[in-house]
């Protein structure tokens, strides 16, 4: 140790009025040997990353923030021990203070320089704030006295932030990870595709029979049977007869998949996961129904790898299983299409002339408006709705 | 039809057109540049280190002002934006002067009539109006003295300086405008400034309009005492526009690479003005080794001195807000006076 005054440099305000900044890279380590104006430290600002020149000569006694740290200006950021006498004596803000080496002190202190102290001070304690941040805090019925100030005067920013957290009392914030980042990254990369979005209200009664009848088949045990499977059947089917709409597009050309791979949206504790069935179209409907228990369930179990979340060229979710008859669903990245199942509910239908309580749902398609029209979504979703009210129309297929 | 450039040095310090300087002028020219681009580095290194809220850099600008400030008699005066490092320098401004306005503990420091220096204006292209004024009370005393009015590129664009040039036209003023197009109104390039070389505008207001490499210290030097001696002598007003580049940011604030190709810096590099005057010398005098050594060892004095000058700077008393203004201070203004002083 150096038994010289030590030199701390404090991060300055390298723009016009800058707060804060992120210590980026050290050039130098403790230890080191550096002159006057030598490179210190690249900091970014708001406003761009900027080199620090060393202040002092000397020898590097400690870096007080680490990179990738974002600190106030006027927090001291590197100890160098050694300097020449005259200038260790008139180092600014290097007031006897603490500092633990390895870290940056939390709030650097009030800075002194610029306060004369002429005389007594003013009886009546008048907080120093320029006119138009007075009138600021006015407005927005704030004691200025009440706001934290880092420098002699409080500034603007300091009553703005003052406000917002009078104002944002109890709110919370999480980190973005995981599953809802790269959801939302997914729905925002959705956000540069054309979609349209169709829908139709059908009486699946034949269906709801039909789950009936499947459960209590033999072939069907172990296979969770619902009026979704049937419908992924017959997304299956529909997207067979329709292959305009079964499509990616890829800017210069429009590429039609030699299979299905459908997406099952399943709701998990981590979010929202779509896992994959590949091949969709040649697998039984009991196998589907296997394939996507089995991948729904690994979903849930938080054991989902990616490749079985890849692959899909269509999706399907079943939005009644909240409750909610129906939804405007929207594309994944990739995809021509996505089609969500309403609630399967009671509901009054007219047949032959009378009122009579049928089981209804609501179908609704997206897709993907480069690659297909109205004309083929239509078709489609007419398609899977006619298997759903006619399970026995599944044959002409 | 396009106005021809004027060079004496090339880059490579080739010689191009003959000169009239001696060894020694063109010593002093190198000590000059040297120390004119230590205080201005050292300033900015002193705005990073936390000791000046601002600095405008004039890097790469150098031979512009050095060449021009040394063109100018003791007499003539100079009206500056707030680059004019260099040209302060000649003028015999002390830099701590300018740091101390940078590090806002002043609001002028010098006595412009002393120095033929006015204080720098920030309000850009307003200079251009007090010079013009000046200049027509100089006609109005019968003096022969001339004025200076330093700008840039980005003040061609603006009311004051277009209204400056009407003027002085008009008047007959003895005015050098001294356009220092360094390329870049902060981040607006020249194309958006004007279609046509700065200096071919001077011949809409009915002046001379002159060309030269901002980056050859004897070529700016050359056209300007010729300028000047052209308004002492009655000739009126000439706009030099000197070609140069900012080789560094507009100010500290400011980060170029947002807005400029990083080679386009490189090009300029090597049209550096200390360089080509440095090459001449180093194949021409032969003692220049030695005298450089010296000069070497002056910038690193000048740039302590200027550290220490820097932080040593006094914190400036409210109440000398009022000291300037009047000669005799209205009593309202005393009054605001007193309760400043009550205040701090």
């Amino acid at each position: 140790m150096s038994t010289d005054t030590p030199n701390v440099f404090a991060l300055p305000d390298v723009g016009e009025g800058l707060t804060e900044a992120e210590i980026v890279s050290w050039h130098v380590a403790v230890g080191d040997e550096v002159g006057v104006n030598d490179p210190l430290v690249d900091i970014e600002t708001a406003k761009s990353i900027v080199e620090l020149p060393s202040p002092f000569a000397g020898r590097v006694e400690a870096l007080l923030v680490e990179e990738g740290q974002t600190v106030r200006v006027g927090t001291p950021i590197v100890q160098i021990g050694g300097g020449a006498p005259a200038e260790a004596s008139e180092a600014p803000t290097t007031e006897k203070r603490e500092v633990l080496v390895g870290y940056g002190p939390s709030v650097s202190r009030r800075r002194t320089r610029n306060r004369p102290r002429n005389g007594s001070p003013a009886p009546s304690v008048r907080v120093l704030a320029k006119p138009p941040v007075r009138k600021l805090a006015k407005d927005l019925g704030i004691d200025l006295a009440k706001v934290p100030a880092r420098g002699d005067a409080v500034t603007r920013a300091e009553v703005e932030e003052f406000a917002r957290m009078l104002s944002g009392a109890g709110t919370t914030a999480a980190p973005v990870t995981g599953v809802r980042r790269a959801t939302a990254e997914a729905m925002i990369a959705s956000v540069a595709v054309p979609q349209a979005t169709e829908w139709v209200t059908v009486d699946v009664s034949a269906s709801v029979e039909l789950v009936e009848r499947l459960r209590a088949d033999r072939r069907f045990d172990g296979v969770k049977v619902t009026t979704t499977l049937l419908t992924a059947r017959a997304v299956c089917l529909a997207l067979g007869r329709t292959p305009d709409l079964h499509a990616r597009w890829n800017d210069s050309t429009i590429e039609h998949p030699a299979s299905v791979g459908l997406g099952i949206a399943a709701a998990t504790e981590r979010g929202l996961v779509v896992p994959v069935v590949r091949e969709a179209e040649r697998l039984s409907l009991a196998d589907l129904g296997h394939a996507i228990d089995d991948l729904v369930a690994t979903a849930r179990a938080a054991r989902i790898q990616p490749d079985q979340m890849s692959g899909g060229t269509f999706t399907l979710t079943n939005v009644g299983v909240f409750g909610v008859d129906g939804g405007t669903p929207i594309l994944p990245p990739g995809q021509s299409g996505i089609l969500a199942l309403g609630r399967v509910a009671r509901r009054p239908w007219v047949v032959d002339e009378e009122v009579v309580p049928r089981w209804v749902t609501t179908l609704a398609v997206t897709f993907d408006h480069r690659v297909a029209d109205g004309e083929q979504a239509s078709r489609f979703l007419a398609d899977v709705a006619t298997i759903l009210e006619h399970p026995a129309m599944a044959l002409a297929f | 039809m396009g106005l021809p450039i004027s060079q004496t040095l090339a880059p490579d310090g080739e010689l191009v057109a003959a000169h009239h300087f001696t060894a020694d002028e063109l010593r002093a020219f190198h000590r000059d540049l040297v120390l004119a681009r230590r205080i201005d580095t050292e300033a900015f290194a002193l705005q990073r280190h936390g000791e000046l809220g601002l600095w405008p850099p004039m890097l790469g600008q150098e031979a512009a002002q050095i060449g021009s400030g040394r063109a100018l008699a003791a007499n003539d005066f100079v009206f500056p934006s707030y680059r004019e490092h260099g040209v302060a320098w000649c003028r015999g401004v002390d830099p701590t002067l300018l740091l101390a306005i940078f590090r806002g503990t002043s609001l002028g420091g010098w006595d412009p009539a002393e120095h033929g220096f006015a204080l720098p204006a920030i309000i850009i292209g307003a200079q251009t109006l007090h010079a013009v004024g000046y200049g027509i009370g100089l006609t109005l005393e019968g003096k022969e003295d001339a004025v200076v009015t330093y700008f840039g590129d980005g003040a061609t664009s603006q009311g004051d300086t277009n209204e400056a040039f009407a003027w002085a036209a008009s008047y007959n003023a003895p005015v050098v405008f001294f356009c220092q197009n360094n390329q870049y109104a902060i981040s607006v390039p020249l194309e958006r400034q004007t279609r046509i070389p700065i200096a071919q505008r001077a011949a809409g207001f009915g002046f001379e309009g002159i060309r030269v490499d901002g980056n050859d210290v004897l070529a700016v030097h050359q056209v300007t005492s010729e300028a000047l001696a052209k308004a002492r002598s009655g000739g009126g007003p000439t706009l030099i526009e000197a070609i140069t580049y900012r080789m560094g940011a507009h100010t500290t604030s400011d980060d170029p690479s947002r807005y400029r190709d990083p080679r386009e810096a490189d090009e300029w590099a090597e049209r550096d003005p200390l360089l080509r005057l440095r090459a001449l010398l180093e194949r021409t005098d032969p003692g220049f080794a030695e005298f450089d050594a010296q000069v070497q060892a002056e910038a690193e004095q000048l740039g302590q001195r200027l550290r220490e000058a820097c932080k040593a700077l006094p914190d400036p008393d409210l109440a000398a807000l009022f000291e300037h203004v009047y000669a005799d201070l209205p009593p309202e203004l005393v009054a605001q006076r007193e309760e400043v002083r009550s205040w701090s």
